[in-house]
């Protein structure tokens, strides 16, 4: 090292600039959704480099969780691209897969979290049996393989490994959203789809929450979009941010910028407004 | 003027088989997509039998469709071929069609069962017709029907996993004891109706032709000859058969094939043969009679090739 940068040497060490060399592992645009008359989702685009929380906010009918469920392949747009940086389908538009790639995408490469749980897991089945299930689907065929990953994915999500063969419908609400995130990262997916992954939850355990996905985000470099009304989980979690209302993204940046420095009224209003 | 009798077919007694022609018809079409498509439930318009929903009707409406007065017909009710559910179905067929009864499995050409595969192995010549209650492998998993329906045609068969996965996990074993779930020609998962996980790899490149009719749920399937139907098993937990060790037939003296047992006064059990045209023959040849006796699936407990 030259003398001139002895200074920065007793600096802690720098994480090296990500984002630079890499390709995008998300890359959406012009996504248009419309039920009828109604434009629930108007215009969006983005792209997240690999590692990258891309958060979303945006009042309650802003068109947030269409976005997800379209990020999810579960429904279709009416217009918009969407391709993820996967080997399999590089340069696919994903809208355009038939019904079976654009299942085992879904499945493969793509990981939810939703905020009911009663939507992401089978409430009467075990914990890990829910998780076993995800591995079930892309192929798994041997008991000990299975347990022994569903054992991995949850000790992960950092879930208590003596309550594995209880069934999500006894546990806490904290311990379910565990499950389904131990469910969507079990197959090491591409991209991580959070809908309100807190909502709901009471503030200490939120915060244990928002720990574990901190933590898997550092050691895993997943990608994840993260969408959430509450603005302290984004700017806990997400690099930049997309504010959303009415369906379209009224601004989007860097997160502290964003949220520091709002610039459109309504992102004003929103860093603002506070009971 | 026009009388209401010039416009109504003369009067004649019910058609050969019992069924009109038109509802034969159907069910024969109804057959031929379901061995088109092995394991792949065909509706069909089940008809009013006279009896009641349940007890066979859809079993039943097969046979009197593929029935022919040179067929000789054996009808069977968890093996026996006495109950009273078999040995009415079995006069109705015969009544219906003048075909011959047996209770020989290697005599008949068409055999209407109920929860049990006949121990000696059938061949090329001969039909099993298998009455099933609920054709849905994926009920227990799915209580609606159209989103099974919906998970058929993707083949998304996890769920049906889960639930073995579920069992090994709570029981230490798979604790699903007959309609053993099983995959037929790599495509469909079915539910094999009621016979015990003994009789499952019956099906498996089995020389006959078996078709499965669900009366009451209105459901047809089939496994074509030299069909693959694979039970579902995870790599290292193997599928097992129920255990026949140590159980020796009251009756005949056999052994290593599918018991009943019989619990006595004392508390102990005896055991007999669950496949009783099968046990008679024996008994027979016991008695000193020249019996043929077919080669059977099993033999000492161990499923022959």
């Amino acid at each position: 090292m030259n003398a001139p940068m002895t200074g920065l040497a007793m600096m802690p060490d720098l994480e090296p600039p990500r984002l630079v060399d890499e390709e995008p592992a998300v890359v959406v645009s012009g996504l248009t959704k419309r039920y009828g008359d109604f434009t629930a989702v108007d215009q969006v685009g983005f792209t997240a480099f690999p590692g990258e929380v891309i958060g979303v906010v945006g009042e309650s009918g802003s068109g947030k969780s269409t976005l997800l469920r379209l990020l999810n392949l579960e429904e279709q747009p009416q217009a918009g691209t969407y391709t993820l940086g996967i080997k399999s389908c590089a340069g696919v538009n994903l809208f355009t897969l038939g019904r079976f790639e654009s299942r085992s995408t879904r499945v493969r490469h793509i990981g939810i979290v939703y905020q009911n749980p009663h939507l992401g897991l089978h409430m009467h089945h075990t914990s890990g049996g829910n998780v076993a299930e995800r591995l079930l689907v892309a192929g798994e065929r041997s008991f000990h393989a299975l347990r022994r990953r569903a054992r991995a994915a949850l000790d992960a999500s950092e879930f208590p490994m003596d309550r594995i063969d209880v069934p999500p419908l006894t546990l806490s609400g904290g311990m379910q959203q565990r499950v389904q995130l131990a469910k969507a990262i079990a197959l090491e997916p591409d991209l991580l789809l959070l809908d309100e992954p807190t909502t709901g939850l009471d503030v200490s355990v939120q915060a244990l929450v928002l720990d574990t996905l901190k933590r898997l985000q550092r050691d895993r470099r997943i990608t994840m979009v993260i969408v959430s009304h509450d603005l302290g989980v984004i700017r806990t979690l997400a690099d930049r941010v997309l504010v959303m209302r009415r369906g379209a993204v009224v601004e989007a940046g860097l997160t502290d910028q964003v949220l520091g420095d709002p610039q459109h009224p309504y992102t004003q209003q929103l860093v603002h407004a506070k009971l | 003027m026009t009388a209401l009798r010039d416009l109504v077919r003369p009067w004649q007694r019910y058609s050969y088989g019992f069924l009109d022609e038109s509802a034969k018809r159907a069910v024969r079409r109804g057959l031929l997509k379901a061995i088109a498509i092995p394991g792949c439930q065909i509706s069909y318009a089940s008809r009013e039998m006279p009896m009641a929903r349940g007890w066979g009707t859809g079993g039943l409406q097969v046979s009197l469709t593929l029935v022919e007065p040179e067929s000789v017909v054996k009808v069977i009710d968890q093996g026996a071929d006495d109950g009273v559910n078999a040995a009415n179905i079995r006069s109705f067929i015969a009544r219906a069609s003048g075909a011959r009864t047996t209770t020989d499995t290697l005599e008949a050409t068409l055999i209407q069962s109920r929860h049990r595969i006949p121990e000696e192995r059938l061949t090329r010549n001969q039909l099993l017709v298998l009455q099933v209650p609920d054709p849905e492998p994926l009920r227990a998993v799915v209580p609606d029907i159209s989103v099974a329906r919906i998970m058929h045609a993707d083949a998304d068969y996890g769920l049906m996993w889960l639930k073995l996965y579920e069992q090994l996990v709570q029981a230490g074993r798979v604790t699903q004891s007959s309609s053993y779930p099983s995959l037929v020609n790599g495509r469909h998962i079915m539910s094999p109706s009621p016979i015990p996980r003994w009789d499952t790899p019956k099906l498996h490149q089995a020389e006959n032709l078996t078709l499965l009719s669900a009366g009451r749920e209105k459901r047809l399937y089939a496994v074509p000859p030299w069909t693959d139907v694979k039970p579902l098993e995870f790599s290292d937990v193997a599928f097992k058969v129920e255990d026949q060790t140590g159980r020796v037939c009251e009756r005949t003296g056999a052994t290593g094939q599918f018991m009943n047992e019989m619990p006595l006064l004392d508390g102990t059990s005896t055991f007999e043969l669950s496949d009783a045209g099968f046990a008679e023959k024996l008994a027979r040849r016991r008695a000193g009679e020249a019996v043929t006796i077919g080669p059977t699936y099993y033999v000492d407990g161990e499923l022959q090739p």
